[in-house]
């Protein structure tokens, strides 16, 4: 795991973003359970997860090898995050337009 | 390290319980969105793990293709809502 | 393995068992496509796990995203009336399931001893790197040693999509997609499109290669077409059908000139290997995401002119 160049604290430091981003994970599919419309449940998964995932690339930068590893585990989290948005909206307007409210749906697009 | 890949694995078998129960057709969108970000972190967790670079390679296909797919289902989805 | 692995490795075994089962099992045809390109996903995790990046990376690309969208297109030409009429289990599950009961313990006598098998084959790839062209072990197999059976999948996909391409009914009107969506694609097929080259420039020395690329290629493709940003593509234009043949077409031209030049069909001459290679996998990329394309989003209009 390439152990050798890192700090100790860098290591210490790099256990509590990833913890915290597993945190965020269980928190997410907690959401995802208990929340009460789809709604609140697509900003659970959208949401909280993209957030855990950044932590978790932070973790894992912390510790990385090469900056080639972290560029990309960057370009990852990058494409999550937009991902992550993008479709919060488009599925919360396809899950409004399948309920039939297409008036609010127009104001909003 | 291996026990945070298993409860990334644990956060997606849970999630998969409301993917399956719906009750709304979002809902079950939701599993592209949930398996791709958490099997993205999964990926560089293990590319962490086993040391092995190409599994970054295969998170960002992952991360790139759950994004192009839920995209896609959408706009399907909504054709077959139009069309009836 | 430690308590740990078996932990990881007992989860990744339950969330497949589930994902299959639900897959056959749920009510309407579009949940399974949904749980069908997260088993996708899924493989891909378990490929991961056992230490191939190289079929990760192939079934995030074709077995999820790829099936999946071809899955959708079909799904998209499915009349309402046969989408709701199966029963998901009737008389026919009993000898469908003796058969499949069958083939597995078949398959099982086949896979219980390879994690015990010393291959013969993994040495003399090995011996043979330095002659392929190409720093990386499989690339050297589908590409050097055994390119017959590339340029043949080649072949095969052309036959796939000729054969679609009789069947193919023509697409029902899409809505007009939301400004949002249409500028997501914009910014996701450039990626695609990145991605797609970088898996292809990767497969020289790492895993990726032309099929992973292509598919990326196309998926790129498909979201613009579905968003309405590109028009209609169908077989009646040259530069598809030039796209489309020319993967086959270079690497066959490549074939017959090693037979002429003395080196045998597909040999490639010494110190050519490497260039010939790269030749032969950007025009493949190019066919392989033009048919994939094609395959979801064709048009059949030259059959009504």
């Amino acid at each position: 795991m390439g152990m050798t160049v890192i700090t100790p604290l860098l290591y210490w430091l790099s256990w509590i973003f990833l913890l915290l981003s597993a945190g965020f994970f269980i928190a997410g599919t907690v959401g995802m359970l208990r929340f009460p419309d789809i709604y609140s449940r697509l900003h659970a998964v959208t949401k909280a997860d993209t957030l855990g995932l950044g932590l978790l690339v932070i973790g894992l930068s912390l510790r990385a090898d090469d900056l080639y590893s972290v560029g990309i585990m960057i370009l990852i989290w990058l494409l999550v995050m937009g991902s992550g948005a993008t479709a919060c909206q488009l599925l919360a307007r396809y899950g409004r337009e399948s309920e039939g409210d297409t008036e609010a749906d127009d104001v909003a697009s | 390290m291996i026990i945070l890949a298993t409860v990334l694995l644990l956060t997606v078998l849970f999630g998969l319980w409301r993917v399956l129960r719906g009750p709304t057709a979002a809902d079950r969108l939701l599993a592209i969105q949930l398996f791709g970000t958490t099997g993205a972190a999964f990926l560089l967790v293990l590319a962490m793990l086993v040391d092995i670079r190409a599994l970054r390679d295969a998170a960002l296909v992952i991360a790139l293709l759950a994004a192009v797919l839920s995209a896609a289902l959408v706009q399907y989805l909504r054709r077959q809502e139009k069309s009836n | 393995m430690s308590l740990h692995e078996w932990m990881l490795d007992g989860t990744l075994g339950l969330l497949v068992l589930i994902l299959a089962v639900a897959v056959l099992h749920v009510r309407s045809l579009y949940i399974s496509i949904v749980l069908f390109i997260a088993f996708g996903l899924l493989l891909a995790l378990i490929w991961a796990r056992l230490g191939a990046p190289d079929l990760a990376l192939a079934e995030a690309a074709i077995g999820a995203g790829l099936t999946g969208t071809l899955l959708l297109a079909a799904y998209g030409r499915v009349s309402e009336r046969r989408r709701k009429a199966e029963e998901p289990l009737d008389w026919h599950a009993g000898p469908a399931l003796l058969l499949s009961l069958i083939i597995a313990v078949i398959l099982m006598r086949a896979v219980w001893p390879l994690p015990d098998l010393d291959s013969a084959l993994v040495p003399a790839v090995a011996d043979q790197m330095a002659q392929s062209g190409v720093g990386h072990p499989v690339t050297a197999v589908l590409l050097s040693f055994r390119a017959w059976d590339t340029l043949l999948e080649l072949l095969v996909l052309l036959l796939a999509f000729m054969a679609v391409r009789q069947l193919l009914p023509s697409l029902p009107r899409q809505p007009e997609a939301w400004p949002l969506l249409q500028a997501w694609s914009r910014l996701l097929a450039p990626l695609s499109v990145l991605i797609g080259g970088y898996l292809l420039w990767r497969g020289s020395a790492d895993p990726g290669g032309a099929f992973q690329a292509g598919a990326l290629l196309a998926a790129g493709a498909i979201l613009l077409r579905l968003t309405g940003l590109l028009p209609a593509l169908g077989w009646h234009h040259f530069w598809i059908r030039a796209l489309i043949l020319g993967g086959c077409m270079v690497f066959l031209a490549i074939g017959v000139a090693g037979y002429w030049l003395g080196t045998g069909f597909l040999g490639y001459a010494d110190g050519w290997a490497g260039p010939l290679i790269l030749l032969i996998e950007v025009f493949a990329t190019l066919s392989i995401a033009t048919t994939l394309t094609l395959l979801v989003i064709g048009e059949t209009r030259e059959v009504r002119e």
